[in-house]
């Protein structure tokens, strides 16, 4: 009996090893299991905590379950039971061995709770993230930079994220860093806009790639609401917000749903290295022709466009995927896109070549001239 | 008949109370949460209207002295209402009959108040989609009076049956019934009136 | 005035009124009647919500899939959870109170039965309104959750919340009226010597469901008027621009979500409570504290609502307080599972079919109870909150305790409602393929909720590397369709079979002591309660009152069509805002108050 039980034992805790390592980012880059900032690696200590003791529980009752149900089965001739109807003393216990245990998780549960809404420390980057129907705007109000579904961060300093919506709740989840937590729209007040946004502060332990995505359900494409987080050393960071037209000083107190007004004297120099000059005769007839069609009217282009109602297209050869997770970043994904986006993604607010869309009329453009937008696009790195 | 057989007449139930007055306080459990919710939805949103009409303030829309006397003319109704439910008891057809009358008259007056209250707001620019305070101002003043005017009917139709003879000492248990929902709502009414009325 | 002379033998249960046809059926006021057309409807709807959730899991079973359309996806899980909350859930556990209730204490019917049937064809046409959506192809679309600001017109400007809104209000207004009385019923109702602690537990979580039920949805009927409210006319409760706060809806909703929760899963409790003993041959152990548990978790489970949203940013004080909300409900839930442990420990354990259910679902909740202490942590909640690991949590709670429990009560007191009992080799076939299916859909979605795939999705990116799991669980999700099809094919074959006698399992509780079916009057004569298990103590002595010839004569309440009647009206009334105009709902309200006037007045027998 105790050998049998020694024998299962062993076969679990091979078991579970095997699944532990079965769950690594390296096979599921959305793993809650593979923790990659100190607040994830705490909330993952503490959930495996609380998974040995449930399971611990799990284990007893369930065994408790199965021997009463094989030892007192009915047995043909034997005597009917002894009519008992509760024990005081055995009720007791057993009421008072839940409140231990669940008295056991909850001291550090409450310590992780606060752990979890620290303040920002100082030098910390600061990120608001907005969530859209159905993309994410990441704005840098230090550093002036505004980009979409990508947000770059470095790594080893704290990442202070401030999460708001433009519409609807949405729920920004970085499993790997951060937890979740919901986006609620700004909420204007008698005495102006009240700011109570939720926040989470990470601090990103290695360089890489993370995956991420809205965690409440949002609208039609909900599923297609995906983002990374590219965590890179601080040299690589610095380089980046310089790409991406910022360094400067703070951009202008922001201005909901739009970009950062363009801030002449700063973003001169910033615009000569963002708007670097394509050679290839192909992106240039395409960066002519985004200039002067509708697209601008949503877009921005670091140095070529404002447009505030769709996501920023800054540096967006850069970017792991198109529309926000629904299709890789090639060239011809991309043409597919410019051509029908609401057929990759339902309900997508752009029109597309030849189907009104978002409440604009279709943009008419060629074949090749979408094919010229595109590699122009892809061109932006 | 065997020892385990019980004498019951069709009557009984097992807390000597009715059970049409047990399930109507079960009901008006049921109610308070309801008008909890929405007492407690509107002073959620008290001061979070972007724009005016306020209730408060110099411009302030809340008359309480006429709110005043409309909550004194509900309170009434209740004594009203206490004094019926005693004749019918005591078979004074007649006390009945006045005093259900002046029950759903004092009943009808409170509505009146509220019309009035309604339309003056109305013209001062506070509609349903106006703001915040109206929204909520509105759906609870609102069903509110929906209760009083169910109440109204109700003690009109007791007040019929009294007239054709049909409400004797035996049947005091409707019109108790109907009292404690009257009741109910008067109740109900001071707590809008303290929270939403008087205190600012 | 339906008498039933002491004359007649009861068999023949000769009376004034037609006992068949579709016309008995409709104006019945029978409690048994009723009982049974709820469990038909909820059982219905089972299927309709069984229906949705393969066509989901079909959309699932890969990645990047294209079987269904997203939009559609959003439909059917909106309505899945819709449906199997308020047109199975509740209305099964509903129509297990209407049968079983009055038999547990010695009644002849409930307190109010024109009630009774007015809220079962409230429910039916409430349910049959919301299912209506999908003939415009604007079924709801936003989560059976709802949450503001998306189910604003801004944001849905179709019929689908429209639908969903007025729908739950109308199952709302029933589920109130069955609650109020249910209570009354309980109450009042009990034969003498029936003593609060002498009820079947049953019957006890029976009365604290009832108690959450008219607590709870009140609170919903005033979210739902603010929604339907602001979609018609124009208020802005939850239209953010003008300072409307989405967490209005939010903490409405879930202070009504977290009772409702306990709704569905008090009732399966109850049913197991009473079948664990019968085949223990063993009294319930440790009565008091299984009945006490169960009032303080009618009562705790109103300070925990916000345990649904720890992610939101409640702040660390309230995140704390909910958390410790949370774990202490977990403490008189555990004590119950241990009361039944103790109950068969040292029982006769008779493996019937009822009782492989019951410690199945006992297997199967605590399964969902552990979670579920994960998810009553709030940093864990940051992670696993909104993921399939959740969807995984509460259907072990509520297929592995509230399905399973339902069956468990099926197979229990089907000989009562029909007068044979259901087939044991296919309620066996029945029992495993449930756990078989249930496990392969549930287990592998708690690893997909921790390896990062949200709930509400239409489809997930390949490179999640999720692909073998979900297939696992559609395949487990067509063997579980397929358990439900085998108690169907069983209700089918069992047809007619040996008739069973008043008391074929050897229960304790008094619906046992009535022949079965029961006659209309349900007792001959009530008898009177000595014992918490009276069957157990005087069996011969109380059939021979309660069966056999009634000894005088019984009043019975008329049939009636004023419920039917009603409840077109009252379903009017919330249907019509529709039209969009003002003046509609008033006439339905108008019409409403008139037939309650003309049902005031019908002669009832009482």
């Amino acid at each position: 009996m105790a050998r049998c039980a020694g024998r299962s034992l062993g076969a679990l805790s091979i078991g579970l090893s095997a699944l532990v390592a079965a769950c690594g980012a390296d096979r599921h880059p959305q793993t809650t299991l593979d923790p990659a900032s100190d607040i994830a690696r705490d909330i993952a200590g503490l959930q495996a905590m609380i998974f040995w003791w449930i399971l611990g529980v799990l284990v007893v009752v369930t065994a408790v379950l199965v021997y009463v149900l094989f030892r007192f089965r009915h047995r043909p001739g034997a005597p009917p039971p002894r009519r008992i109807h509760g024990n005081n003393t055995l009720e007791i216990l057993w009421t008072l061995g839940p409140a231990v245990i669940v008295a056991l998780i909850l001291v550090p549960t409450v310590r992780t709770i606060f752990r979890s809404y620290q303040e920002a420390p100082e030098g910390a980057v600061r990120v608001e993230a907005i969530g859209h129907q159905w993309w994410w705007e990441f704005r840098y109000p230090d550093l002036g930079v505004v980009t979409a579904n990508q947000i770059h961060v470095p790594v080893g300093r704290p990442v202070h994220l401030s999460l708001s919506s433009a519409d609807v709740l949405h729920n920004f989840w970085a499993p790997r860093l951060a937890g979740k937590r919901y986006t609620y729209p700004r909420l204007p007040g008698p005495g102006g806009e009240r700011k109570n946004f939720n926040v989470l502060l990470f601090t990103v332990e290695e360089p890489g790639a993370y995956s991420g995505q809205c965690a409440e359900f949002c609208g039609t494409s909900h599923a297609h609401m995906r983002f990374r987080v590219v965590a890179m050393g601080e040299r690589a960071f610095d380089d980046w917000v310089a790409d991406m037209g910022g360094g400067g000083p703070p951009a202008a107190e922001e201005d909901p749903g739009g970009i950062e007004p363009e801030d002449d004297g700063a973003s001169a120099t910033a615009q000569d290295t963002v708007a670097r000059i394509p050679s290839d005769a192909r992106v240039e007839q395409g960066r002519a022709l985004f200039a002067a069609r509708p697209c601008v009217a949503c877009h921005a282009v670091q140095g070529v466009s404002q447009g505030a109602l769709g996501p920023s297209l800054t540096r967006f050869g850069d970017r792991w995927s198109i529309g926000a997770g629904a299709l890789a970043n090639t060239q011809e994904n991309l043409e597919a896109w410019i051509e029908d986006p609401g057929a990759i993604k339902p309900e997508a607010k752009m029109p597309g070549t030849r189907v009104a869309g978002g409440g604009m009329p279709p943009t008419n453009l060629t074949d090749e001239e979408v094919a010229a937008i595109a590699a122009y696009l892809l061109s932006l790195k | 008949m065997s020892e385990h057989a019980a004498q019951i007449d069709r009557h009984y139930t097992t807390t000597g109370i009715d059970s049409r007055k047990l399930g109507f306080w079960v009901l008006i459990g049921s109610e308070s949460l309801f008008f909890g919710s929405l007492i407690a939805t509107y002073m959620v949103y008290r001061g979070q209207s972007t724009v005016g009409p306020f209730p408060h303030g110099p411009d302030g829309l809340l008359d309480i002295p006429l709110t005043s006397v409309s909550t004194f003319v509900l309170l009434m109704s209740s004594l009203a209402m206490v004094l019926a439910l005693h004749a019918v008891q005591v078979s004074n057809r007649r006390g009945a009959l006045i005093w259900l009358l002046a029950t759903a008259l004092l009943g009808a007056g409170f509505l009146g108040f509220q019309a009035y209250e309604f339309t003056h707001f109305w013209h001062e620019g506070l509609t349903l989609d106006r703001n915040l305070f109206g929204a909520s101002f509105f759906i609870l003043t609102g069903f509110h009076g929906a209760h009083v005017a169910v109440g109204v009917v109700w003690l009109l139709i007791l007040m019929t049956e009294a007239w054709r003879h049909r409400l004797p000492a035996s049947r005091a248990l409707s019109v108790e019934i109907a009292g404690l929902y009257w009741h109910f709502v008067d109740v109900v009414w001071i707590v809008i009136f303290t929270l939403i009325y008087l205190i600012e | 005035m339906a008498t039933i002379e002491a004359s007649v033998p009861s068999g023949a249960h000769a009376s004034s009124h037609p006992k068949t046809g579709l016309w008995s059926w409709i104006t019945t006021v029978d409690h048994k009647r009723v009982g049974i057309l709820y469990g038909a409807t909820a059982l219905f709807f089972l299927l309709v919500g069984g229906l949705e959730a393969l066509l989901m899991r079909i959309q699932l079973s890969k990645p990047e899939n294209d079987f269904l359309s997203p939009d559609l996806y959003n439909q059917l899980f909106t309505m899945h959870g819709t449906t199997m909350v308020f047109l199975v859930g509740m209305p099964m556990a509903v129509a297990f109170f209407n049968y079983i209730v009055p038999l547990q204490i010695g009644a002849r019917d409930v307190a109010f039965p024109r009630l009774n049937a007015l809220s079962y064809w409230v429910f039916l046409f409430g349910g049959l309104f919301m299912n209506a959506s999908f003939l415009f192809g604007a079924a709801p679309n936003n989560g059976w959750f709802g949450y503001a600001p998306l189910t604003g017109t801004a944001y849905s400007p179709g019929l689908n919340m429209d639908f969903w809104g007025l729908g739950l209000q109308i199952l709302g207004v029933a589920s109130i009226m069955g609650g109020v009385n249910f209570i009354t019923t309980i109450i009042n109702m009990r034969a003498p010597g029936m003593t609060y602690f002498r009820m079947p537990v049953f019957t006890h979580l029976a009365l604290v469901t009832s108690f959450l039920i008219v607590t709870a949805l009140p609170v919903l009927a005033v979210a739902l008027f603010y929604l339907t409210f602001d979609r018609f006319w124009g208020t802005q409760f939850y239209v953010t621009a003008a300072g409307g706060n989405p967490y209005l809806w939010q903490h409405l909703f879930w202070i009504f979500g977290h009772p409702e929760v306990y709704i569905l899963i008090l009732p399966a409790f109850g049913i197991i409570s009473d079948v664990i003993p019968t085949f223990s041959r063993k009294p319930l152990f440790g009565y008091a504290l299984i009945v006490f548990s169960g009032i303080l978790i009618g009562f705790i489970g109103w300070g925990v609502w916000a345990h649904h949203m720890f992610s939101t940013g409640l702040g660390p004080i309230a995140d704390a307080f909910f958390s410790v909300s949370t774990f202490i409900i977990a403490i008189p839930t555990g004590v119950k599972i241990f009361n039944w442990l103790a109950t068969m420990w040292g029982g006769s354990i008779r493996f019937e079919v009822p009782m492989l259910f019951a410690a199945g679902t006992i297997a199967m909740f605590l399964m969902g109870g552990v979670t579920g202490i994960l998810l009553g942590s709030p940093p864990v909640d940051l992670q696993v909150g909104d993921t399939y690991f959740v969807v995984a949590h509460f259907h072990y709670v509520l297929f592995g305790g509230l399905v399973l429990g339902i069956f468990s009560g099926f197979y229990y007191w089907w000989p009562k409602f029909f007068g044979y009992k259901l087939g044991h080799g296919l309620g066996l076939l029945n029992f495993w393929l449930f756990i078989i299916g249930m496990n392969m859909t549930f287990m592998p979605m708690h690893f997909v909720g921790l390896l990062g795939m949200p709930r509400r999705v239409f489809t997930y990116p390949a490179e999640l590397n999720l692909a073998t799991y979900n297939l696992v669980e559609t395949v487990g999700g067509f063997i579980t369709a397929l358990a439900v099809l085998v108690f169907l094919l069983n209700v089918l074959r069992s047809r007619g079979g040996e008739r069973a006698g008043p008391n074929p399992w050897g229960g304790f509780s008094l619906e046992w002591a009535t022949t079965s079916p029961p006659a209309e009057y349900n007792f001959s004569a009530i008898p009177i309660v000595r014992s918490r298990e009276p069957l157990w103590d005087a069996e011969e002595g109380i059939l021979a009152v309660t069966t056999g010839e009634p000894p005088e004569p019984i009043h019975l309440p008329n049939p009636s069509f004023w419920p039917l009647l009603t409840a077109a009206c009252i379903t009017a009334t919330f249907a019509l805002f529709m039209t969009n105009l003002w003046w509609p709902p008033l006439v339905g309200f108008a019409l409403t108050l008139l037939m309650a006037i003309n049902w005031a007045f019908e002669p009832t027998g009482h």
